[in-house]
């Protein structure tokens, strides 16, 4: 197995005829991703072409559940709208009985992702992966489930679990365990956003618990303190091992470094605190991205997988 | 997005919170009319930065660099003092913990009416990302770095926590108040205070309000002395008024320039200039320099939707600097296809004289026909296949080029 999405999920889009929506709907296609539908108010009864097929558009998540039974709703909503997104599709897959939000808007208004996570939590059953993230994709035999911007191509079926704050440093992970011959069993992008949906001690729960999994790649960054939890989470909880990498150990105090939540303000949410954390709880420490790899096979001979 | 104190002042006053009088100025003349019409003996006389620190800091001659006057914030007892102070302060330059060795001119000046301090506290309200939550935390330790306060007497800092939906609950104001020790109509000024303010951070979207000192009267009223304000930039298209509030005069212009384009970018103060897509790269990019012994100039994310023009654009902000002794390129394409990125590193270099090294690595999306862009140019660009290889290769380069 793998976590949260499966080779063959049932994904729905939201914001399907917007550029994005388009334009991302195809590649996942082309990825043999099963695509059922999309979500535009006003457009609903409408249909879109995608390589593969033609799917339809509902004016609600609800209508869009109910005629497809998706169990992903992945949403390219512009950031003005996307709260708002997130709040419809956690209501309409509580109606369901559960489901998977999978958000990839950059920009959104904090105070909004306060609101919206608010509503997710009162919904055990409903996950939320993201804001301002590159998705979550499981590679399968033949293409996979990619519910995000991920370039399908870079990642092969496998038995590493990646977890990351970042888009483009996730892919520089898949890179890495490929070029040890590694496979990915779940790459889960949790976003840059200062206040999100999943984070990292979920992820490395979940990978705990699956059973293709056997070793975890973790990519933080400078800001807050979840890498230092989920460090500390990761020394009572996981039997696997976990390599760890933290972006930023030369990003100035006080700046934001791209990212709204990657800056190191009154002195905290450094690199140097995090790496120091990931030490602390036996977590095998990649101090250069390109390292990944090494540290990797490393980390396996060390635990008699490889 | 941060605004002035007067500004801050304006907002509070707006919102219902407790703040002395006061004018802001531009000029000296202004600020001794000012000093006449708040019909008060005493005054402060406050520079208007987006720093914090004032108080302590030290004001310089902006061409001399000759020390002008010590303190970003004076009490005046006179018209005389409001003069003084006020020609010592506007135009010069206000070094302070906060704003690093080069320091801001100050254009902006605060006039207010004095006020009997009986205690001063510390206040603020933020978004706590782990409680994902609003924090509102407040100390009878006031006027001091609250940094310090926390590292040797966290004890002495009271936390509530409000959410945006349900809105502040009674019973926490009122806790906070008995915490804080306030009795009478002091603590019945925090609670109606603590509203407010709750109100105005989410109705204006700030990220944070911190008010250093809020202080108690001889009278007992609760009186908000400073305002240090700053809004959520997303949230920019639902309020209009704050570009009228924006002094882009406190702003890197070439952030704000960069940030037109659609690219992120940040000066640091190395000699490797790099151009990266995606934040997390970026930063790992400078820290992977600085690994293989050298310094980052900047950080510079093209962003996922980046062309020709902005990364034309990208590579002229980073070739302003003077520092700049080499370039290193990383790029892992997904949406942005490597190609296209070395037809426009190329123009670029071109358009622009490039004379200094540049290494550029690409993976993902079309990397290969993008090495074979670069390989069959005239430029003098080196490849890498890793990060790691291009940061020793860039490394390297600059130190022979010395």
């Amino acid at each position: 197995m793998s976590i949260w999405i499966h080779e063959n999920s049932r994904v729905l889009i939201q914001g399907i005829t917007g550029k994005q929506g388009t334009f991302h709907g195809t590649k996942m296609d082309e990825y043999n991703t099963n695509v059922v539908g999309g979500v535009t108010p006003g457009k609903g009864g409408q249909f879109v072409d995608l390589p593969n097929k033609k799917v339809p558009v509902f004016n609600t998540v609800s209508e869009g559940l109910e005629a497809t039974e998706a169990d992903v709703s992945l949403i390219y909503v512009p950031a003005k709208f996307a709260a708002a997104a997130i709040i419809e599709a956690a209501d309409a897959f509580q109606q369901k009985g559960g489901g998977l939000i999978v958000c990839i808007t950059e920009g959104i208004p904090i105070l909004d992702m306060v609101k919206a996570v608010a509503r997710v939590d009162q919904y055990p059953e409903v996950r939320l992966i993201g804001p301002n993230c590159p998705g979550i994709i499981t590679p399968g035999d033949d293409g996979g489930c990619k519910a995000g911007i991920m370039p399908g191509f870079i990642h092969a079926k496998g038995r590493i679990g990646i977890v990351s704050k970042s888009g483009t440093l996730t892919y520089e992970a898949v890179a890495q365990t490929m070029s040890v011959g590694e496979g990915q069993s779940t790459c889960v992008g949790i976003g840059g956003d200062p206040v999100n949906g999943t984070g990292f001690i979920d992820c490395l729960d979940a990978f705990e618990k699956d059973s293709q999994t056997v070793a975890v790649v973790m990519i933080g960054e400078i800001g807050g303190s979840a890498e230092e939890e989920a460090a500390e989470w990761a020394s009572k909880n996981m039997t696997k091992p976990i390599v760890g990498f933290v972006a930023g150990s030369t990003a100035p105090p006080g700046k934001r470094m791209g990212h709204a939540g990657a800056i190191i303000s009154g002195g905290k949410g450094t690199a140097a605190e995090k790496f120091k954390a990931f030490e602390e709880a036996g977590i095998y420490v990649a101090r250069d991205p390109s390292e990944i790899g090494d540290v990797l096979v490393k980390a396996l001979e060390d635990n008699g997988l490889r | 997005m941060n605004i002035h104190e007067y500004q801050g002042k304006s907002l509070f006053k707006e919102a219902g919170v407790k703040v002395q009088n006061g004018v802001h100025c531009k000029t000296v003349e202004d600020a001794v009319n000012a000093y006449d019409s708040l019909g008060s003996k005493v005054v402060a006389v406050k520079s208007q930065i987006h720093a914090g620190g004032r108080g302590k800091g030290t004001l310089y001659d902006e061409k001399t660099n000759d020390l002008v006057m010590e303190g970003g914030v004076k009490i005046a007892f006179s018209r005389n003092d409001v003069e003084n102070y006020a020609r010592n302060i506007i135009g010069r330059k206000l070094v302070t913990k906060q704003t690093g060795p080069s320091g801001k001119i100050v254009n902006n000046l605060y006039i207010e009416a004095g006020c009997s301090i009986a205690h001063e506290y510390y206040l603020a309200l933020l978004v706590d990302r782990e409680k994902k939550s609003i924090l509102i935390m407040a100390s009878t330790e006031g006027g001091v770095d609250i940094e310090e306060v926390a590292e040797n007497n966290p004890e002495a800092i009271h936390k509530i926590w409000t959410h945006p939906i349900d809105g502040l609950k009674e019973n926490d104001a009122i806790k906070m108040a008995e915490d804080l020790e306030l009795i009478g109509n002091s603590k019945q000024d925090l609670v109606m205070m603590l509203k407010s303010l709750s109100k105005m951070f989410v109705e204006k979207d700030c990220s944070m309000i911190e008010i250093n000192p809020l202080v108690r009267s001889e009278s007992g009223e609760m009186i908000a002395l400073d305002a240090k304000i700053s809004f959520d930039d997303n949230a920019s298209f639902r309020h209009p008024w704050m570009e009228e509030m924006r002094d882009h005069s406190e702003e890197e212009e070439v952030e704000t320039r960069a940030h037109d384009h659609g690219l992120s970018y940040v000066k640091l103060d190395g000699n490797i200039g790099c151009l990266v897509n995606g934040a997390g790269l970026a930063m790992a990019s400078m820290d992977v320099i600085k690994l293989y012994g050298g310094e980052p100039a900047n950080f510079l994310d093209i962003g996922g939707g980046a062309t020709k023009e902005s990364i034309t654009t990208a590579f002229g902000i980073i070739l302003e600097d003077d520092n700049v002794e080499g370039i290193l390129v990383n790029i892992f394409g997904g949406i942005i296809q490597c190609d296209m990125v070395a037809k426009s590193v190329i123009d670029a270099s071109n358009e622009l004289g490039l004379e200094v090294p540049l290494v550029v690595r690409f993976s993902g999306t079309n990397h290969l026909e993008g090495k074979e862009v670069l390989d069959n140019c005239d430029l003098d660009v080196h490849t890498a296949s890793t990060l790691a290889e291009g940061a020793e290769k860039i490394v390297d380069l600059t130190r022979s080029v010395k």
